[in-house]
């Protein structure tokens, strides 16, 4: 009884975390078209709900009746399982982001580890879904998401040490307390730039969308599902988004402190802080993708390994010998 | 690589530039309209649906002459004429059909009554293909239903025939 006790409980703060996600997918989708319709200077989805709000979930419901069609050449049980494997792998990440002291699911030491291990895993989905699929399209498109989601995780990688060493913990919420004082957007100004620019190629999103590439690949990964299976894949996607700005805010901009840490803004629960600042990151994501154009793949390759890696290597070097020499090393 | 343009690259001016200019253009009036709620102007001159006119006396226009049905490119009108009691020839059957037609205008420019002409009405898709078949009772009940701004579109049209 007493177990059981436990295991609802865990079941009911997983249920009260994954719904508020999912909800802000659905409404962060609407954000993005909405910014990029503005951008244009075109209206966007504004029909359904007050000023459109409600649109995701009508094209839910319209993905939920539409047919599932599995190619017959298709590995079946690969191919059922691609998107499945995509959207749990965004859902379970958001176990570890600290939106208070109090507030996480799951307080682990290896916090920003388990963070990056998992959103690591999720090229899994992408490269399922295009072998699975036994087309042309879908094939090409994830053979060019594996790598590129690949090559950025490594200048990821090396961003998330220029951080650790300024804080001595994997935690998250000691990532967060760390920057009490200063945000490490100030100090670490151009890896945070790297690291924006990374996650928009980690999450396929333009001028990176290489992998959907619709003049080239049709829709590349996602070519060969339909209904609920490709609402799957697109929710993850999203969801991975906003992940990558709530991993943005909590490393760089300070996660769910306020802004100032003077008396009327410290009222403010530090949730409300951690969403405006995803918000914010979102906000730049849909910018970018109204006005850049889609890289080759060649340049994007060449952005990755030549440019990216060797100038958040070497800010590791500055980083380090900076700490040592100053010694301000957090940990002795 | 020119210093300059090294360092523009590094501290990404372009993109910033394009950046603030996107923000710019979010608070600008927007160029589209809110279709199905606000409408775009219409030409008098546009060439929509058909429609049969008739005299203010309630009269057919149409003498079954058979010029629009000559005159048609994609050969979608098809006309039976035969007299009436009252010794006027009269159309027994005028039908148009909808999917052929390419929207020219040539009927409406052949007709020497302005009977058959193109009215204003663009939204009049259906759910199958029997009911875009339109005939004579069809058109004759859009004349009647749109007579009023046809005849201020032949009117405000026809300087600058």
């Amino acid at each position: 009884m007493e177990y059981l006790n436990i295991v609802l409980q865990e079941v009911y703060r997983i249920v009260f975390l994954l719904i508020p996600v999912l909800v802000s997918v659905a409404l962060i989708v609407w954000l993005d078209r909405r910014v990029w319709a503005f951008v244009q200077k075109r209206q966007g989805p504004n029909v359904v709900g007050p000023f459109g709000l409600l649109q995701s979930l009508a094209d839910a419901l319209k993905y939920i009746f539409k047919e599932i069609i599995i190619p017959s050449s298709s590995n079946k049980v690969i191919f059922i399982l691609a998107p499945i494997v995509t959207m749990t792998l965004a859902l379970i990440s958001w176990a570890v982001i600290p939106f208070s002291a109090t507030q996480v699911l799951a307080d682990i030491n290896v916090g920003i580890l388990y963070l990056f291990a998992v959103s690591s895993l999720g090229v899994y989905g992408i490269i399922m879904g295009g072998w699975a699929s036994n087309s042309k399209y879908p094939f090409l498109g994830a053979i060019r998401s594996a790598a590129q989601m690949v090559s950025y995780e490594v200048s990821i990688g090396v961003i998330i040490i220029n951080v650790l060493l300024c804080v001595g913990s994997l935690n998250l919420n000691d990532i967060v307390i760390a920057q009490q004082n200063l945000w490490f957007i100030i100090p670490l100004f151009p890896m945070f730039v790297i690291f924006f620019i990374s996650a928009l190629a980690e999450t396929n999103r333009p001028p990176f969308d290489l992998p959907e590439a619709e003049a080239e690949l049709v829709a590349g990964y996602q070519t060969e599902y339909s209904g609920m299976m490709y609402a799957m894949f697109w929710l993850g996607e999203y969801a991975n988004i906003l992940l990558m700005c709530a991993m943005g805010s909590v490393l760089f901009l300070g996660g769910w402190l306020s802004p100032i840490n003077i008396y009327p803004f410290t009222l403010v629960p530090g949730a409300i802080w951690l969403i405006l600042k995803i918000l914010l990151l979102f906000i730049l994501f849909a910018l970018v993708k109204a006005i850049v154009p889609r890289y080759r793949y060649d340049q994007l390759m060449r952005l990755g390994w030549k440019v990216f890696l060797p100038l958040s290597l070497t800010w590791v070097v500055l980083t380090a010998s900076y700490l040592f020499y100053f010694n301000l090393l957090p940990v002795n | 690589m020119k210093i300059s343009r090294f360092f523009k690259t590094i501290f990404m001016t372009d993109f910033i530039s394009g950046l603030l200019i996107a923000i710019k253009e979010i608070f600008k009036s927007k160029k589209t309209i809110n279709y199905p709620f606000e409408k775009g102007k219409i030409s008098p001159r546009f060439r929509g649906e058909h429609a049969l006119r008739r005299y203010p006396n309630g009269e057919e226009r149409c003498i079954a002459c058979k010029l629009c049905e000559a005159v048609c490119p994609a050969q979608a009108i098809t006309i039976e004429s035969a007299a009436r009691e009252d010794g006027s020839r009269k159309t027994t059957r005028y039908d148009i059909d909808m999917m052929k037609c390419i929207y020219c205008g040539l009927c409406e420019e052949a007709c020497p009554v302005d009977a058959i002409v193109q009215g204003p009405n663009f939204e009049f898709s259906t759910e199958t293909r029997e009911e875009l078949y339109y005939t004579k009772e069809k058109l004759l009940d859009n004349g009647d239903r749109w007579e009023n701004v046809l005849a201020a579109n032949i009117k405000a049209d026809n300087p600058y025939r």
